[in-house]
């Protein structure tokens, strides 16, 4: 490891450290005790987290070669089966265990 | 008489925190080990789930140090990807505000599990509130440092092909979506967010359509936010 590598990787936590205190601790810091939330602020918080979530799922399977030579069949199989899952059981765990595992048997043994 | 109060708490909170404790040793774990295969040791993961703990910026986190990207782009993703701790903070507004002690600490721990455990609890009058938060919150924080240290410690040792194990975050995405989508009528949010990313990926490329996909998003909950405003306008009218 050398030294921009270091001091990069210092600067990333600390980057990373204050972005998520903010979003942790900004609530309280503009709404404190008995003031009221604007309408609009509101609507976000009610739907900034599904749309959030739906720009995460996509950020993860940006990279997936969709023209390659399987088409992303092992990413779309195991995304599927871990949607089936967990509308089915609704166990985190089991859904998150089972579909890496799933995904990285079709990446290491099926799909080579 | 202190010391029966914590212990107290503790009996009450401990059970309370254990699918999180198995979820946390897992993904902690997988954590650690992805940081050391991409040449991040102990001291690092260890400083990441000390100071940011946040698992789903850390896994991307991973991507930001290995590919030396610039800190400020980590912060920016940063602020996207833990936007939804805006929704937990708000939702707890009224439960944390009032605190006298460890308020600060229970504010910065408040991760996704952490916040699904406390925001149901309605902690017996006998228990002392503080106490019972703060055992959740340290408890829940231990099991992550814990699982992310034990993974980069075993990361060296590890001689099973990892190869797919990062799919990990890629699951623990799709199971919130599926789970938000179950028990959500209105779908226009995640529909927007989904349609507005891939729209911004085929567009800008895969490495640059986070910003413009987060300002069309914006832009079409606004407009949302307009149009319904409008309807019980007329609706009063």
């Amino acid at each position: 490891m050398d030294r921009a590598m270091v001091i990069n990787g210092i600067c990333m936590v600390a980057a990373l450290a204050a972005a998520t205190m903010i979003t942790r601790f900004l609530p309280f810091v503009i709404f404190p005790q008995g003031k009221k939330m604007p309408g609009f602020m509101e609507h976000l918080g009610k739907t900034l987290p599904y749309a959030a979530m739906g720009l995460l799922v996509v950020y993860c399977l940006k990279d997936v070669n969709v023209s390659g030579n399987f088409h992303g069949l092992p990413e779309f199989l195991a995304v599927a089966a871990i949607a089936v899952v967990h509308w089915w059981k609704e166990n985190t765990l089991l859904s998150i265990g089972a579909g890496t595992v799933l995904y990285m048997v079709l990446v290491q043994i099926v799909f080579v | 008489m202190m010391e029966n109060r914590k212990k107290a708490a503790f009996r009450y909170a401990f059970p309370r925190t254990v699918p999180v404790m198995v979820g946390y040793l897992f993904l902690g774990t997988a954590y650690g080990i992805l940081m050391k295969v991409n040449g991040y040791g102990c001291f690092w993961a260890l400083a990441m789930s000390l100071l940011v703990y946040a698992g789903s910026l850390q896994y991307v986190g991973v991507t930001l140090l290995a590919s030396m990207a610039h800190p400020l782009y980590g912060f920016l993703m940063g602020l996207m990807i833990n936007a939804r701790h805006l929704f937990y903070g708000i939702s707890m507004l009224g439960r944390y505000r009032s605190l006298k002690r460890f308020r600060t600490y229970l504010i910065f721990s408040l991760t996704d599990e952490t916040f699904s455990v406390v925001c149901s609890e309605k902690i017996p009058d006998a228990l002392d509130r503080e106490w019972v938060y703060l055992w959740i919150s340290l408890l829940n924080q231990a099991y992550w440092v814990a699982g992310s240290v034990a993974g980069s410690l075993a990361g060296g040792l590890i001689t099973f092909n990892t190869k797919g194990l990062d799919f990990a975050l890629t699951a623990l995405f799709v199971v919130i979506f599926t789970d938000q989508w179950k028990h959500q009528k209105d779908h226009r949010p995640a529909l927007t967010g989904v349609a507005a990313s891939v729209l911004c990926v085929l567009i800008f490329g895969s490495g640059n359509f986070i910003i413009p996909a987060m300002v069309l998003i914006l832009a079409v909950l606004s407009l949302q936010y307009r149009r319904k405003r409008e309807k019980e306008a007329e609706r009063v009218g």
